[in-house]
C-alpha cells in the first residue's frame, strides 16, 4: 500500500476507537470548571498531555485539593502501562529516524497501541507502515481535542452529564479489543490473572495495582506458554 | 498551585513514558522479553475492565442485580466473543447499557 493508502486506512480503522472515547473527552471537557482549570487550561492539557485515564484522574486530585507532587506521582503511576506499549511497538518502529519516532510516541495511547500492533503484525511486508501508524494517531488526537472543546462549551448545558455513565464505553472499547485476542490458553489466563489481581489490589494507592496485574498475567502468560513449547518438544522428541 | 505547572509536568512524564523505549532504537530485548510482551494488551486492558465492571466506582463492590456496568459488560463480552467486529462491540455494548440503566431507573431524566 502507499503512503496515503496506508494513513488513511490507519484513520479509518480508529474510527470504532473514536466512538469509544467521543464520551470521555466531552466529560473531561465539561468536569475540568469544577476542579479549577480555565477553558484554556483544560484545553491545553488535551493537547499538550493526551492521556484520558491520567487527565482524569488529574482533574478528581484536582478537585479534591492535591498537592503538586502527588499529582504527578499518579501520573506516573497511570501511566506506566505506555511503557509496556512502547517496549512493545519498538521492534517495529526502530528503523525510523527521530523525527518519526518522538511524535508517534507522543500520540502513543491505549486505543493507537491495540490497532497499530493490529496492522505491524499483519504478516505483509509494507514499508509504509508508519504511516498507518501516524494517521491512526492523528485521528485519535484530533476527536480528543474536539471532544473536549465540545465538552467546554457545550457541557455544562447537560445536567448531570456525569450521572448518565459514559464511562461504559471505555471498558465496550477494551472488551472489543481484548476478547478477540483470547485465542489460545495461555492468553486466556493471562486476562484472567490479571483481572483477578486487579480487583485483589483494587484499593492500592495512586493505581499501583494495576501494574501488579498487568505484570502477573504477564509472567503467568510466558510460563503458560513456555510448558506449552517444552511439552510440543517432549511430542516432536517422542514422535521422532 | 499553578495549573499550567502541572500540565508541563504531566506532559514530560507522559512523553517520556511513551518514548522511553522508542529512544533506544539499538535496543534489542532477549526472547523472554520479547514473549512477555505479547501479553502487554490482553493484561493491560483486563486489569482495567473487571474493576470497572465490578466495582464501578472504584471503591465498593457491587454484585448485584441493579449493577449495569456488570450485566453490560458481560453482555458486550459476549457480542465481542460472537461477533468479533468492534464496532458492533461498542456499539452493542452501550445499547445493551443504556437499556439497562433506562430499565433500572438509574438514568438522570
Amino acid at each position: 500500500m502507499s503512503r496515503q493508502h496506508e494513513f488513511a486506512q490507519g484513520a479509518r480503522d480508529m474510527l470504532p476507537m473514536l466512538l469509544g472515547a467521543m464520551p470521555f473527552g466531552i466529560i473531561f471537557g465539561s468536569l475540568a470548571g469544577a476542579a479549577g482549570l480555565s477553558a484554556w487550561q483544560t484545553l491545553g492539557m488535551s493537547l499538550l498531555v493526551f492521556a484520558g485515564s491520567a487527565q482524569f484522574i488529574a482533574i478528581s486530585l484536582l478537585g479534591a485539593g492535591t498537592g503538586l507532587a502527588v499529582l504527578l506521582l499518579t501520573t506516573l503511576v497511570v501511566n506506566l502501562r505506555h511503557a509496556l506499549y512502547s517496549a512493545s511497538l519498538q521492534p517495529f518502529v526502530r528503523h525510523l529516524p527521530k523525527r518519526w519516532r518522538m511524535p508517534l510516541a507522543f500520540w502513543l495511547t491505549d486505543e493507537a497501541y491495540a490497532v497499530v500492533l493490529n496492522r505491524y503484525t499483519e504478516a505483509d511486508s509494507s514499508p509504509h507502515k508508519h504511516w498507518y501508524f501516524l494517521g491512526a494517531a492523528l485521528a485519535m488526537y484530533l476527536n480528543w481535542q474536539l471532544c473536549t472543546l465540545v465538552g467546554v462549551l457545550f457541557g455544562q448545558r447537560v445536567p448531570n452529564l456525569a450521572a448518565w455513565g459514559l464511562d461504559f464505553a471505555m471498558l465496550a472499547t477494551f472488551i472489543g479489543i481484548v476478547v478477540p485476542m483470547l485465542r489460545t490458553r495461555p492468553q486466556v489466563a493471562a486476562a484472567l490473572v490479571a483481572g483477578a489481581v486487579a480487583l485483589a489490589c483494587h484499593a492500592w494507592p495512586y493505581k499501583l495495582g494495576l501494574l501488579a496485574a498487568a505484570f502477573s498475567g504477564i509472567v503467568v502468560g510466558v510460563l503458560l506458554e513456555r510448558r506449552n513449547e517444552a511439552d510440543l518438544d517432549v511430542d516432536m522428541e517422542e514422535l521422532a | 498551585m499553578d495549573n499550567w505547572l502541572l500540565i508541563l509536568g504531566m506532559l514530560v512524564i507522559t512523553f517520556s513514558i511513551r518514548y522511553s523505549l522508542f529512544a533506544f532504537p539499538d535496543l534489542r530485548f532477549p526472547p523472554l522479553v520479547r514473549q512477555g510482551l505479547h501479553f502487554v494488551p490482553t493484561a493491560v486492558l483486563t486489569a482495567i475492565v473487571l474493576p470497572g465492571m465490578l466495582l464501578p466506582d472504584g471503591q465498593h463492590w457491587a454484585l448485584s442485580l441493579d449493577n449495569a456496568y456488570l450485566w453490560a459488560g458481560l453482555a458486550t463480552i459476549a457480542i465481542a466473543a460472537v461477533t468479533r467486529h468492534l464496532l458492533a462491540t461498542i456499539g452493542g455494548g452501550l445499547l445493551v447499557f443504556f437499556l439497562l440503566r433506562w430499565a433500572l431507573g438509574q438514568l438522570p431524566l
